[in-house]
Formats: C-alpha cells, sequence, structure tokens
C-alpha cells in the first residue's frame, strides 16, 4: 500500500483518459475502492491483478456494463458515464474479449459492419461492404476471404477482426480483455504486432492479461490493482518483475513468513505413486514432469492464469493431454476422462465448487456419497442405511455444521460446503486427492481447520496435489511446491527450500529454471511442441 | 471457391433432390413434364410457401413459430365471417386480417423478449389462442361466395410457352423474391442471422434485440395471416380446423430447405425448394392414384431425417477441418 501512485511521465497534451477515484460496490462487498487509473495517447498500458482484484468490474464500469457508484471518469477531459455497450462505443470505448464476441456464422465482412453497413437505395450495398471489409483488414496484414463465415478463422484471426471492427468504429480507447488466452506463440506475435501499429496511431490499449512475459514485451505501463484498491502505477521499464510480483501478491519480501528449516532436501527415493512425463495439451499448459509420492503434499504456486488449474485438470483427466505419459504405480496409465482418474484412485475437489462441486439441491448426504456411487456405478446403490452411516462419519470427522445429514447443501456456509466435498472424495478413499484453491471464499476459521485437515490426510498416507494462491499456506504444508509461470512448470523447490522469498522469486524470474533447483522442468518430449 | 461451395452445399443438395425427384416423376408419368403441372404445383402450395418464408426468417433468429397453421385456419374463418355474415368487401377484410395476424405475432415476439420466455412455449400458446379464437368466430365451414372471389381465382399471368402463373403462385413466387432482398440485402436480414448466430454477441455488437424479435414474429404472423387469404381463395371457404398441423410441414420445408434449426445458418430459397419437394411427393402420389396419401408423410419422414442426418454430417466435416488451425 506504500506504493506510489503518481503517474510515471506528464504528457503534453494531457491523458486520453483519466479515471479517479472509482468506486463500485455490489450488495455490500466494495469491488473497487477509490481507485484511479490513467491511459495516454498512444500507450499499451497493463491492467494486472489477482482473483479479486477489481480487473473486470473496472472494465465493466468503463464500457457501459456496470454504473459506478463513485468517482470520475474523463475522456480526453470530458467527462462521461456509458450507460451500455453501444454508447461506450459511441463515446470511442472499443473492447475485444477473451471469447470473441463476434458472430462466427456470419461473414467476415458482415461482422465488421453490422449494424453500419454501407447502405444504397435502401438496401445494403454489399460490393462497398466488401471492398470496405478488405480496405479495413488491409493494414493488419490480413488478406483473408471476407466473404466466408468467420468461424472458419482461427481465434487469432477472430480476434484481430473484433479489434479491426472496434478500431473501425473509432475507438480512440481499445480494451483488451485477456485477448492472448487461446493464442498460441506465433498468433501472439501476430496480435502485437496489431497492437503496436495501433499504438504508433494514437490510440490507448488497456491489456488486461496474466502473462508476465507479455506484459514486459509490449507494454508501456503497468497498473497493479487488489482487492479493489489500487496498488500502484509504474513505467514497465522501472519495474523489476520481482517487485511487480510483489505488488501483485501483495506482500512486503523482507517481512515474508518464517518457516521451521526442515534440514536439505531429501531426495526421497520412494517410488513415486503417480508420475508424469512430459505431460501437456496445446494451448493449455506446456509439458512438465511431475512426480507424487504417497504422503506427500504437492503443491502448485503461481499467478492467476498461470497454468495450475489447467496442470491438475489434465492430471485428473478432465481434459486430455495431446502429449507425454503417465504412470500410477509404475503401470502407464491413460487418463481418458474422469472415470479413468477416479478408477485410479484419484479425487478431486474443484476451484469453482458451485459451478463444477456441489449440486445445491441435493442433501449433505447425496453430495457426500455422490463420488462413491458414481465409483460403483449406478446400477448398485448403496444402501441407504450405509449412506446414513457414511456421511454421518464424514460430517463428525470434518465438523460439518448443518443440523442434519438431510439438509440441502446449499443452504450450508462455503467453508462446510467446501469439508462436504472434501469428504465426497474422502468417502472414495483415494490415493491421491487433488486441491483446487481448498481455502478460497471461506472464513478464516474453517481455512484453518481445512488446513490441519490436510495435514491429517498426508500423515494417513494419501498424497496431496493442492493449488493455492496462498502462499503462507502452501509453505505451510506442502514440502514440495511446483512454481508456474505462462503456462509453464518454472521451478521445483523442496524441503527446506520452500518459502514464501522463493516462490515469489520463481514466479518473477525472467527465463524459465532461473530458480529452479536440480530438477528443472525439462522439455522432454514437448521439445517439438512450439516452433 | 470451396468456401462457397461449403456454404451453398445444403441448398445445393435439396436442389438436387428436387431435380433429380422431378426427372424420375417425368420419366414414369408421360404427362408430368408439363408447365400445367409445374403450375399446379406452385399454386397448390402457394400458403406454405408463403408461410414457410416467414418461418424461415423466425428459425434464422433462433427462434420457432408453432401458431402459424393456427393463424392460417383463424385467418380464413375471419374472412368469411366479416364477408358473409358481416356483408363487408373482402379488401378490408384482407386488411383486418393482415393487420390481425400480424399484430398477433408482434405480441408474441412482444412476450418473448420482454418475459425472456422459450419460443417454443409462448408460439404454442399461441397455436392454441388462435385456433380457440377461430372457433369462438364459428365452428362450421363458411363458405365464402363473395364475386371478387371467383375474379381473384380467374386472374392468371400467362406466359407464351405455355405457363400460367395463378394468384396464389404469383403471391408466393412475390414472397420469395423480397424475403430474400430482406434477407440479404438489408439491415434487418443481418439483424435475423446476427441474433441466430449468439444473441448475447449480438447485443453486444449494437444489433437492436427486442425490435427485431417483435418483427420477426411480426412478419411471420403477416405471413401466416396473407397465407391465410391465399387458402380462403384456394378453398373458398373459412373453417377454424383448417391448415392443422401446417406449423409442422412448414418446419420440415425450412429444415429440408437447408436452414438449421439453432438458427444463424440458411437460405430464403432453400425453403422454397423444400416446399416444392413436399409438394412433388405429393403430385407423385396423386398421378399414381393407387397409392395412399399417407405414403406422402411417409416420404416427407425420411427426407426429412435423412436432411438432418447430412446437416449433422457436413457439421462434424467443418468442425474437424476448421478446429486448429494452427495444428499444421
Amino acid at each position: 500500500m506504500t506504493a506510489s501512485t503518481a503517474p510515471p511521465s506528464a504528457s503534453s497534451s494531457g491523458p486520453l483518459l483519466a479515471i479517479r477515484g472509482l468506486s463500485k460496490a455490489f450488495l455490500g462487498v466494495q469491488a473497487l475502492d477509490g481507485v484511479d487509473f490513467t491511459l495516454r495517447h498512444g500507450e499499451i498500458h497493463a491492467l494486472l491483478g489477482e482473483n479479486g482484484a477489481g480487473k473486470s468490474t473496472l472494465i465493466k464500469t468503463l464500457t457501459g456494463v456496470y454504473l459506478r457508484d463513485g468517482g470520475t471518469v474523463a475522456l480526453e477531459g470530458r467527462e462521461i458515464a456509458p450507460r451500455g455497450v453501444e454508447e461506450a462505443q459511441r463515446l470511442h470505448i472499443g473492447t475485444v474479449y477473451q471469447e470473441v464476441n463476434l458472430l462466427p456464422n456470419l461473414s467476415v465482412a458482415e461482422n465488421l459492419f453490422l449494424g453500419r453497413q454501407p447502405m444504397r437505395w435502401g438496401l445494403v450495398d454489399r460490393g462497398a461492404m466488401r471492398r470496405r471489409a478488405r480496405a479495413v483488414l488491409q493494414p493488419y496484414g490480413l488478406s483473408i476471404d471476407v466473404t466466408a463465415p468467420l468461424g472458419r478463422f482461427s481465434v487469432a484471426t477472430q480476434q484481430i477482426v473484433a479489434i479491426a471492427r472496434a478500431v473501425d468504429m473509432s475507438a480512440k480507447v481499445l480494451i483488451l480483455d485477456e485477448p492472448t488466452a487461446s493464442l498460441d506463440a506465433q498468433e501472439v506475435a501476430v496480435l502485437f504486432k496489431v497492437m503496436r501499429t495501433l499504438r504508433s496511431r494514437g490510440i490507448g490499449i488497456v491489456f488486461v492479461t496474466h502473462f508476465l512475459d507479455q506484459v514486459y514485451e509490449v507494454c508501456d505501463s503497468i497498473t497493479v490493482l487488489r482487492n479493489g484498491r489500487l496498488v500502484g502505477e509504474r513505467r514497465t521499464a522501472d519495474l523489476p518483475r520481482l517487485d511487480l510480483v510483489a505488488m501483485m501478491l501483495g506482500r512486503e519480501l523482507e517481512a515474508a513468513a518464517h518457516r521451521i528449516d526442515l534440514g536439505p532436501a531429501e531426495v526421497d527415493s520412494r517410488p513415486p505413486l503417480a508420475s508424469f512425463k512430459g505431460f501437456g495439451k496445446s494451448r493449455s499448459v506446456e509439458p512438465f514432469d511431475l512426480d507424487i509420492r504417497p504422503g506427500e503434499v504437492v503443491a502448485l504456486a503461481g499467478l492467476l492464469g498461470s497454468g495450475r488449474t489447467e496442470t491438475v485438470r489434465l492430471v485428473f483427466g478432465m481434459d486430455r493431454a495431446d502429449r507425454g505419459e503417465a504412470t500410477v504405480d509404475g503401470q502407464a496409465v491413460r487418463l481418458k476422462g474422469p472415470r479413468d482418474a477416479v478408477r485410479l484412485g484419484f479425487g478431486f475437489c474443484p476451484e469453482d465448487r458451485k459451478k463444477e462441486g456441489i449440486v445445491g439441491e441435493l442433501s449433505v448426504r447425496e453430495n457426500i456419497i455422490l463420488a462413491l456411487q458414481a465409483r460403483q456405478g449406478w446400477l448398485k446403490p448403496i444402501p441407504r442405511h450405509r449412506q446414513e452411516e457414511i456421511a454421518d462419519r464424514f460430517i463428525r470427522l470434518l465438523d460439518i455444521r448443518t443440523p442434519d445429514a438431510e439438509r440441502p447443501i446449499q443452504l450450508l456456509s462455503g467453508g462446510n460446503q467446501q469439508k462436504a466435498l472434501l469428504a465426497r472424495w474422502l468417502a472414495t478413499e483415494p490415493r491421491l486427492l487433488i486441491l483446487d484453491e481448498p481455502t478460497r471464499g471461506i472464513d478464516v476459521g474453517a481455512h484453518a481447520e481445512i488446513i490441519r485437515l490436510i495435514e491429517r490426510l498426508c500423515a494417513d498416507g494419501m498424497a496431496l496435489l493442492v493449488v493455492s494462491s496462498e502462499l503462507e499456506e502452501i509453505v505451510a504444508y506442502s514440502r514440495r511446491v511446483v512454481v508456474l509461470r505462462d503456462r509453464r512448470h518454472v521451478a521445483e523447490l523442496r524441503g527446506g527450500e520452500v518459502s514464501v522469498e522463493r516462490i515469489v522469486a520463481a514466479i518473477a524470474s525472467e527465463t524459465p529454471n532461473a530458480i529452479a533447483s536440480e530438477t528443472p522442468v525439462t522439455a522432454g518430449s514437448g521439445a517439438e511442441v512450439r516452433q | 471457391m470451396t468456401g462457397a461451395l461449403q456454404r451453398f452445399l445444403p441448398l445445393i443438395v435439396t436442389t438436387a433432390v428436387l431435380v433429380v425427384g422431378f426427372l424420375i416423376c417425368a420419366t414414369q408419368f408421360p404427362n408430368f413434364a408439363s408447365w400445367r403441372v409445374v403450375a399446379n404445383l406452385l399454386t397448390d402450395n402457394a400458403f406454405l410457401g408463403i408461410t414457410a418464408v416467414g418461418m424461415t426468417f423466425v428459425i434464422l433468429s433462433g427462434g420457432i413459430d408453432l401458431s402459424v397453421g393456427a393463424v392460417i385456419g383463424f385467418t380464413t374463418v375471419l374472412l368469411a365471417v366479416l364477408i358473409e355474415h358481416g356483408g363487408w368487401h373482402p379488401v378490408p377484410a384482407f386488411a383486418v386480417a393482415l393487420i390481425a395476424a400480424g399484430g398477433f405475432g408482434a405480441a408474441m415476439g412482444g412476450v418473448i423478449h420482454v418475459f425472456q420466455m422459450p419460443p417454443f412455449i409462448v408460439t404454442l400458446a399461441g397455436m392454441f389462442i388462435a385456433r380457440g379464437l377461430g372457433f369462438v368466430l364459428t365452428t362450421d365451414s363458411v363458405p365464402i361466395n363473395h364475386p371478387l372471389y371467383g375474379e381473384l381465382n380467374d386472374m392468371a399471368l400467362r406466359f407464351d410457352f405455355g405457363l400460367k402463373l395463378s394468384l396464389p403462385a404469383l403471391l408466393m413466387l412475390g414472397v420469395v423474391v423480397a424475403a430474400v432482398v430482406l434477407a440479404h440485402w438489408t439491415r434487418f436480414g443481418a439483424n435475423l442471422y446476427a441474433l441466430g448466430g449468439n444473441r448475447q454477441s449480438a447485443e453486444l455488437m449494437g444489433v437492436p434485440v427486442g425490435r427485431t424479435t417483435v418483427a420477426v414474429y411480426g412478419l411471420s404472423g403477416l405471413l401466416a395471416g396473407l397465407a391465410g387469404i391465399v387458402f380462403s381463395l384456394y378453398t373458398g371457404a373459412g373453417y377454424s380446423l383448417a391448415a392443422t398441423g401446417v406449423e409442422l410441414d412448414t418446419i420440415t420445408a425450412v429444415v429440408i430447405g437447408g436452414t438449421q434449426l439453432t438458427g444463424g445458418y440458411g437460405y430464403v430459397v432453400g425453403t422454397f425448394v423444400g416446399v416444392l419437394i413436399q409438394g412433388l411427393i405429393q403430385t407423385y402420389i396423386t398421378f399414381d392414384g393407387t397409392l395412399s396419401s399417407w405414403w406422402t408423410k411417409i416420404a416427407i419422414g425420411v427426407l426429412l431425417f435423412v436432411f438432418i442426418l447430412l446437416q449433422k454430417g457436413l457439421l462434424v466435416v467443418w468442425a474437424g477441418r476448421g478446429g486448429e488451425p494452427a495444428e499444421a
């Protein structure tokens, strides 16, 4: 919070976009709290922050999806308050989202000119529309068949068409919301070229991304938000990576948590329970090597979007790896889907428990026995008394606060829902349990309980693979931490090496493997993945 | 141009089926390949074709209109009651019928948009309401004997080479041409395709979703009303049970014509060809004379099934090719 908020340099003609003291609350939750943001002409400005930082609220306020509660937004000195996407567009603010918001069934030309088609004698002049579409795309180096449906082209091309549309509708401010999330390296390069061209034309670009490398490659300045507040604005050139990561994660590095020294990193000679070699999926996560031994907690650390969730989804078979191999107990296995993973004794508590985890209308009991029943097959129902036995045992064991096992789970608090989810997988007696953000959105007391539970579980010989943004937590319970950055496993810390400082340093490291210990993540079979 | 070929493939296949079907009929029945048969094909299916054009627009926009058959029935009854019982001249009766049918459709569109209700349910309710209103007016089949009806039925456009197009046939052809222009040379048409492609994206791109939804159901109602007028000319009567099940025949024509039921893809011309295919099967069975007319339904059912499979197959092939272009 000590970071200065002074703009790095004063532009001669005043800023293009000046946001001052912007506030927005939802049902009492302060999503944005007095945030300043300044965008200059001809600048690419990164807007960064972890989950809940307020990036998307800021963007939605700018594009008229939300109305602000307080503060001012001035475009070229004129106060604006758009009340809809259309109005924002008229005010010269264009937005391109990660999921391209164009129409795949319309032709490229129709997408570019929808709602503003050139007309002649009261009818759409299709010839003129084609010619103008070609002219609009030409500066972007796109010479494609503008009469073909947009859906036939790659996401990258679609994104450039979306940008071309926004810019052609006279955008002065272009907001790119995670445009690179589903692009490969070559496509990203093309997009960056386009962004630089637009910058040279004086357009101000707000660039939201999770990829730090990309921030340093293309951005002039950086604004970091955290928990709805402004952390600071800096010139990219003046901000070392380490400081940036510290700004995003919100900790002073000196004050990082202490940890009992566990001694040198012991080499674990036990055979791994599960082992992944060169495992990966294009456009999802780079190939990685990962061993998990019984009774061990392996944590995946990294910023939002660094590939943590993608990694565990591959391990659990929710996404299919397209390269590399997996072995369990020394046997090569194929993970074609979660069913395979469950059969191998894996369990998975997903990050978004509302969407992927709990079944809100079902009772606590039904939610708990769900995975066990699924593994047995639905043709062999677990007898009711057995179900009640299991549910009651876990309600007691995990101290799930519910009047009884028959209460619909949606009526429970977040922490108790999380524990019921955990119970669902514990009931299947998994050998490897994957927890994605197990402590997110639950209160402090439940937090500590879940951590204690994690420790007890691995004492019993279960292996755990945990994804968490809470570095102190990771340090508290993990002997091994795999650090990810930009969809790549960049370092593995073991035993005594595990500390908040070292995790932060690895996240911020410029080149892969710079901080890595003796097991750098080698590309392995994935060497041919990217040109 | 493989791209253009791909886009028009469903249309090309449908047209090929029509041509092949016609040739088969022509080889089997010596009198088949005549202008007279063509003219009858157009006249007999005019009301279906007019309704199917409206249905095409609705389906393109991602909706469905189950009320059209009932609206046709209601229109014929309304006309009969106004002309025969009320003593109206047919022309103002036509105007009233068109306004009523169009307004009815627009109202359904309004309900669909304002309450965010599924079009299936809203137009299903509309179907019952329109059918019920027809019965409220009269349960009898009322013959229309106004002299203008006779004159209109005698009107025809004769060509030197022997083709004689009746008024219903001309109306249908006019509607099809106007619809093609509307679909591809107006902003309204582009907005329809946009809406069918992805409603949310269309909204973000500034398509007036509410106005377009109301307009497309209004247009469908209006065309159903026009079809009702044509139907009353054709049958010379008004009957509240008229055109039962026509909504399903029109949906069939739209799908056989290559329009996807999920919206966003398809052509009006395809629907026209789909209507003609249905008519052709009917004509074949009439010519044969020994077959039960239910064979029409069976043939159309098989055809519909084949076309849906074809569409599905094409989608799979395209997805396989276009999915990961960078993978090369």
